[in-house]
């Protein structure tokens, strides 16, 4: 192998200067600009949820009052919901890859791409000051009356950072499905293209649909909070449910907003590692859309106890076993491409296999939850908040950290250290379940989520949970470490250090500001590991 | 360096990214449809409340409709229409790139914008002096209001966010007259126009919808 060297020109040294960050159109700095946004708030987030496990490693409600307590889990949920998991998947890795892998230059709106990181931050800074001012206890839900009429806490900057960061969503998801539709090189059709683009395609669907409804609602809620209208105020015959139906209209889709591009990145993963065409490519491509499409009918199933109609309830279930059959068609379709597949165990692997086997749990545990029956008895309860961490921490963030150690080589050009980084993915395999899985149990057996105290008898499992919250928060600070280190100190990475297939993989690592030298024609398939193209291979 | 920048002289609106003018303009248009896309989400929440207050309690919202100001928003309606007419042809001129007509229809679609936005800021006094605005204040015969006030809450904040558009739909029109004064628009790239013109009739649109929704509720029967 010849010697490895970084390209003279690549994006990261076209400029120099805080300048050339803060008014880059390069979709690939704007993912790095996003990249240490949500890794902030990431943190932030993650500062929450530490102390909220440390009040429950007791049962007495003893390191904080009830108080807050209400605004620990209130401010975790919203910082993780809406400035991590939403943008971290589509925003990092998506700004970075769209173009790339579909052979453009840019996205169609560089311009709007900026525009939409400065709307982040902007949101984010108004949430912020509402946590720094005292706090939200709301829950990240927001449900009226008692965000209209009761809380005394800082709802409206922190409603205002949402419906701002809202904005930010449908900016990027307009700007993909544009540049997906208008920018591809010649010859990279619609069924050619990764499969980390048809689920970013049908991410971008939701987050154009769905954002805007969320954005009106919190208005609606403002206006009710700040001029006294009277839109779900029971006492002029307004009603409660109906901002619950607008809310979950979005935020059941959103968390397909969160967990579909994960995917996504789960097939790129599966075929790199195995060697493969993806099983079933079509199928797979098919199953992000019918997700998107299938997850705006099912936000019933977050009301079951709401007083919603027993009809409503019975169709709102039906609906939402039927998510499962795309959502499966995926589990499937990527194990029957590891099947007899050259697997290679490389960090990114570990965590595609580990994302297969949470994100299946999760999913199994989901279609408890749309069983109208077991619904009821659960609902409130600690088995809810495993279920959805097993969707959001284990699919998502598991999906989101395989990307990036998949990407990495080609955002930085270098590489990390591969023993490190197997280390950090197994102690944060082992960190989440012993995490999460107690709090399946606790759920089951009645504990109810959102106090701060909690009978004796839940105490041993939740100090497993807390012991592993705190395995699971190591895990996430050692990337952060050897990931950073390589920056300065990793090897060289080369365009193709995993031999793997994909226009990303054919320009240099990093790539030039323009992404290839010369614009490529495309004549193979995705995922063409079978017959090697010329030119195409490292 | 870029080797595509040898091969052909780019038109000066050409951005770096795209290929050809074509795509460029396609890319526009498209982005333009899925915005206004995201905005008929946007609005929909505000109808579907509209509709089921309104299902629920039609008698109120006939009588609330009623102090509504027909006659005002008649003479609205119609300018609003009038401006989509000025927008399509000044779309057109620019299609044929006759710049001065472009100006002068550009000119006449923000005049009748700005009527519009002061014919409701008069509505919006007089509700505010006939005690309509929804809140502690809000004063109302006593059988309808309670259910009054759910109305009022629509009308203002359907109009007004109506309103908040007009306003950005007129910032847009004066942004393309500056560039087409300046020489910008030309006969091979009028796409500005052309979807700056889209969201103008969006905004009208949604007028369109309101005006009937909120003003002649039950007019039949009375």
């Amino acid at each position: 192998m010849a010697t490895v060297i970084l390209p003279p020109r690549h994006y990261l040294n076209d400029g120099y200067g805080i300048a050339s960050w803060l008014f880059t159109r390069d979709h690939k700095r704007i993912a790095l600009l996003y990249l240490a946004g949500v890794t902030f708030f990431f943190f932030v987030g993650g500062a929450f949820a530490v102390l909220i496990r440390l009040e429950l490693a007791t049962p007495a409600g003893d390191l904080v009052s009830d108080e807050t307590y209400n605004k620990l889990f209130t401010m975790h949920g919203v910082m993780m919901v809406f400035f991590f998991l939403i943008p971290a998947i589509p925003a990092v890795l998506g700004n970075f890859l769209v173009p790339i892998m579909i052979g453009a230059k840019d996205l169609a709106f560089p311009k709007l791409n900026l525009a939409s990181w400065y709307i982040y931050m902007l949101g984010a800074a108004f949430t912020t000051y509402a946590i720094v001012t005292g706090g939200l206890d709301t829950g990240w839900t927001f449900y009226t009356p008692f965000s209209t009429m009761s809380s005394t806490t800082k709802v409206i900057p922190a409603a205002l950072g949402i419906f701002v960061t809202g904005f930010s969503s449908i900016l990027t998801g307009l700007n993909f499905i544009v540049t997906i539709h208008r920018m591809r090189a010649p010859g990279m059709t619609w069924f050619r293209m990764p499969l980390f683009m048809w689920s970013t395609y049908a991410t971008s669907l939701i987050m154009v649909l769905g954002t805007p409804v969320i954005a009106i609602t919190i208005l609606l809620v403002a206006a009710e909070r700040v001029f006294h209208f009277g839109f779900f105020d029971p006492t002029r015959g307004g009603d409660p449910i109906l901002f619950q139906h607008l809310f979950w209209f979005y935020s059941h889709p959103a968390v397909y907003i969160m967990v579909l591009p994960a995917m996504g990145v789960i097939s790129e993963l599966v075929a790199a590692f195995c060697r493969k065409q993806v099983f079933g490519y079509t199928f797979v491509a098919f199953a992000s859309l019918g997700i998107a499409v299938l997850g705006f009918l099912v936000w019933g199933h977050h009301m079951f106890v709401a007083g919603q109609s027993v009809y409503a309830a019975l169709v709102f279930s039906i609906l939402s076993f039927l998510v499962a059959i795309p959502s499966a068609v995926k589990v499937f379709n990527w194990t029957a491409t590891m099947y007899k597949g050259s697997i290679s165990w490389e960090t990114p692997m570990l965590y595609a296999i580990g994302f297969i086997g949470l994100f299946t749990i999760g999913g199994l545990t989901g279609l408890f939850l749309a069983s109208v029956g077991l619904d009821v008895h659960v609902t409130d309860t600690y088995f809810i908040v495993a279920h959805f961490h097993y969707i959001m921490v284990g699919g998502t963030i598991m999906g989101y950290l395989g990307g990036l150690h998949y990407w990495w080589p080609k955002i930085s050009g270098r590489l990390y250290n591969e023993a490190l980084a197997k280390f950090s993915a197994l102690v944060i395999f082992i960190g989440f379940n012993l995490t999460f899985f107690p709090q399946f149990i606790l759920g089951y057996l009645g504990m109810p989520r959102r106090y701060h105290a909690y009978p004796p008898e839940f105490q041993v499992l939740n100090v497993l949970s807390s012991a592993g919250a705190s395995i699971l928060g190591v895990g996430y600070l050692i990337p952060m470490v050897y990931l950073m280190w390589s920056l300065r100190y990793g090897r060289l990475a080369g365009s193709n250090p995993w031999g793997a297939v994909g226009l990303e993989w054919t320009t240099t690592s990093p790539p030039p500001t323009e992404n290839f030298a010369e614009t490529p024609v495309v004549t193979w398939d995705a995922y063409d590991y079978g017959a090697p193209v010329e030119g195409h291979v490292a | 360096m870029l080797p595509e920048a040898t091969h052909h002289a780019h038109h000066p609106a050409l951005a770096h990214h795209f290929d050809s003018l074509g795509q460029q303009k396609e890319a526009a248009t498209l982005g333009m449809w899925v915005f206004l896309g995201t905005e008929v989400l946007f609005f929909g929440g505000m109808f579907l409340a509209y509709a089921i207050y309104r299902a629920w309690y039609p008698a109120a919202f006939a009588v609330a409709s009623h102090e509504l100001d027909i006659t005002l928003g008649t003479i609205n309606t119609v300018v609003l229409i009038t401006s989509s007419l000025t927008m399509a042809l000044a779309v057109h001129a620019a299609q044929l790139g006759q710049r001065k007509l472009v100006l002068w229809f550009l000119v006449a679609t923000m005049v009748l914008g700005a009527v519009f936005l002061g014919i409701k800021s008069v509505e919006y006094y007089h509700k505010f002096e006939e005690h309509h605005v929804p809140g502690p204040g809000f004063q109302f015969e006593p059988e309808y209001f309670r259910h009054a006030q759910l109305f009022f809450s629509l009308y203002f904040i359907m109009t007004g966010l109506h309103a908040l558009h007009m306003v950005i739909g007129l910032g847009i029109m004066l942004v393309m007259f500056w560039w087409t004064w300046r020489g910008s628009i030309t006969a091979d790239y009028y796409n500005p126009i052309e979807i700056s013109g889209l969201y103008w009739h969006f905004v009208d649109i949604v007028w369109i919808f309101l005006f009937p929704l909120l003003y002649l509720i039950g007019r039949h029967g009375v």
